[in-house]
């Protein structure tokens, strides 16, 4: 059995559809005969052709929001088209800042339960079940929607390959936005994008994290000199982040980035549930930690038990002899 | 300015989490402590309401069994006051079903302006109940602020996002979400601590909420656990003491992997 129609919530920047909307779509095709896409923003012509490709055969698009954050409006043109015939049997978002804030309304406005934080999903008959890892990824909890359609779900990044179907560019059509009334009247002023050097944690071969057991801000450098030689990205653990020694784009975990690079290297990182879980695919991981009872220690294929401010300038050192 | 604050009471996550093998959910029968997620939007509250020049800091909580060990924490910090709903019926409730017994319990404050919440908690992280909140009650919101100010009936919100961070604003009252960057958390003085013990925690069930128990708890979800299994495990790996030749190692992995 199959469900017969799944809606995607896509999301792109400057015309680039994201890896986890592809992702997505290529899980959904499997799970659904039809699958298509709601998307916010004014240029849905440049993405359709990404999304077509795919497995969407449509794009239900709301036009220029700029200025709007997108929860509210983009869930209220979702509960109309739902309650005016349109329904599919499930709406799949990833689970991103806006893809949250667009479900959580989106559930009281249909209300319908939204299941978070998924890694898989399962048809039964003609129902869905979705697959979220607990207690940083030891535990998979899978649960049954029982209550009808359409079933909300929020998908964790990197949870599938993406993988195209040969499609064509998906249709274009517009969805419609109805009056928001005090609930839209949140604004969107301006956007700050903050540097950052060297690959994206997304695309690189190699991360290198570093974590509160570097004991200071400036001993981050020895991450992002190691993450230099390596041609790694740098990355942190929310410890770090949260005490303000790395802007928040180089959080790895929960609520960070999600990374699966051929080798992820933890220095001075312990291992809490909030970063395995956002490190855990990675094909080889390397730990340097002075607790050997650290959790990291669990997850790695090397792990040296010993004092990051040794081993590093070590391993930078021998790096830059060869 | 009266600001309420939505705070979650759970296990200590330096113990390790269990399943219940009936329900499927995670234990929370024993002692509870506040949601470390929640110290920010409490002390957030706490410094808006000094800089608007008064006004009371309320907390909103839903627990079992009338918990209050993380209220007591919260109210040690400084908020005036609590309303913790309690209910048997309460048991197994999904994420919105939590969303609609905090909405009519935020009613129940007199003039709340301004509503706080972490971005998500700790032990479920399910992070859609602030929308789901903003959308019950009517109110604009603003998620995942990593700064926040008061003017003239707006707040002010640093939104982060995947490349930095959006400036964005909504006339009061709103919802706000904090990340744990958004200020740093006080530690509770003794005179808190003691002054905690006797401030008030107003304790509600659902029928004193006027919800009805058929909506919310293991019937009202719309979702059943199904299975509870053993993810994969990675196979161990080598772990050795630095005996100053670590770093020559990780080179020799690197190499046999072939990325340097």
């Amino acid at each position: 059995m199959a469900l017969s129609k799944i809606w995607v919530l896509a999301e792109a920047s400057e015309g680039k559809v994201s890896n986890t909307t592809l992702e997505i779509l290529t899980k959904a095709r499997a799970l659904a005969d039809t699958v298509e896409c709601v998307y916010a923003g004014a240029d849905a012509d440049a993405i359709a052709g990404a999304l077509g490709a795919h497995g969407a055969t449509k794009v239900h698009a709301t036009g220029d929001l700029t200025g709007r954050l997108l929860g509210v409006p983009v869930a209220a043109a979702i509960a109309d088209a739902v309650n005016g015939g349109n329904a599919p049997d499930a709406i799949i978002a990833a689970t991103s800042y806006d893809g949250r804030d667009i479900m959580g309304r989106l559930s009281v406005k249909l209300d319908k339960t939204v299941i978070t934080n998924n890694v898989d999903l399962e048809v039964d008959g003609d129902a869905l079940v979705t697959v979220e890892p607990v207690f940083g990824g030891n535990t998979m909890v899978k649960t049954k929607f029982t209550a009808g359609g359409p079933y909300l779900v929020l998908i964790r990044p990197k949870s599938f390959a993406a993988e195209e179907s040969g499609g064509g560019a998906a249709a274009v059509e517009s969805i419609a936005i109805p009056d928001t009334g005090a609930t839209g009247t949140a604004k969107l002023l301006n956007r700050h994008v903050e540097e950052r050097s060297g690959p994206s944690l997304d695309e690189a071969t190699i991360v290198v994290s570093g974590g509160r057991g570097l004991g200071e801000a400036e001993k981050f450098g020895m991450i992002e000199d190691l993450a230099k030689k390596l041609g790694a990205a740098p990355g942190a653990s929310r410890a770090i982040v949260d005490a303000g020694w790395v802007p928040y784009s180089y959080q790895v975990g929960q609520t960070g980035k999600v990374v699966k690079p051929t080798v992820y290297i933890a220095a001075g990182i312990s291992g809490a549930t909030q970063h395995m879980v956002g490190m855990k695919g990675s094909k080889n991981i390397i730990a340097i930690n002075k607790d050997a009872e650290a959790p990291i220690f669990s997850v790695c294929d090397l792990g040296i038990v010993g004092d990051v401010h040794k081993v590093l300038p070590a391993l930078i050192e021998l790096l830059n002899a060869r | 300015m009266n600001i309420v604050v939505c705070v979650k009471q759970i296990p200590d996550p330096a113990e390790p989490g269990a399943l219940d093998p009936t329900t499927k959910t995670l234990k929370r029968d024993g002692k509870l402590i506040l949601d470390e997620s929640d110290s920010y939007g409490v002390e957030m509250a706490l410094q808006l309401a000094d800089a608007a020049g008064g006004g009371e800091v309320t907390l909103v909580s839903m627990a079992p069994n009338n918990e209050v060990g993380g209220l007591r924490t919260a109210l040690a910090m400084g908020a005036a006051k609590s309303v913790l709903v309690s209910d048997p019926a309460l048991a197994g409730t999904s994420a919105l079903g939590t969303a609609k017994v905090l909405a009519a319990a935020i009613k129940r404050v007199e003039g709340a302006e301004l509503i706080l919440t972490a971005t998500e908690s700790s032990d479920g992280y399910t992070g859609t109940i602030p929308e789901q909140i903003a959308e019950l009650l009517g109110l604009p919101s603003i998620t995942f602020a990593k700064s926040i100010s008061i003017a003239d009936g707006t707040v002010s919100v640093q939104r982060q996002t995947e490349a930095g961070y959006d400036e964005c604003e909504a006339p009061l009252p709103a919802v706000v979400s904090v990340t744990a960057g958004v200020v740093e958390p006080r530690y509770p003085s003794f005179k808190g601590i003691m002054a905690a013990k006797s401030k008030p925690v107003d304790q509600v069930t659902c029928s004193d909420l006027g919800i009805d128990p058929a909506s919310v708890g293991w019937a009202g979800g719309g979702q059943e656990i199904v299975l509870v299994e053993a993810a994969p495990a990675r196979e161990a790996g080598e772990v050795i003491e630095d005996d100053g030749t670590g770093a020559e190692k990780i080179v020799a992995f690197l190499d046999g992997l072939k990325v340097i």
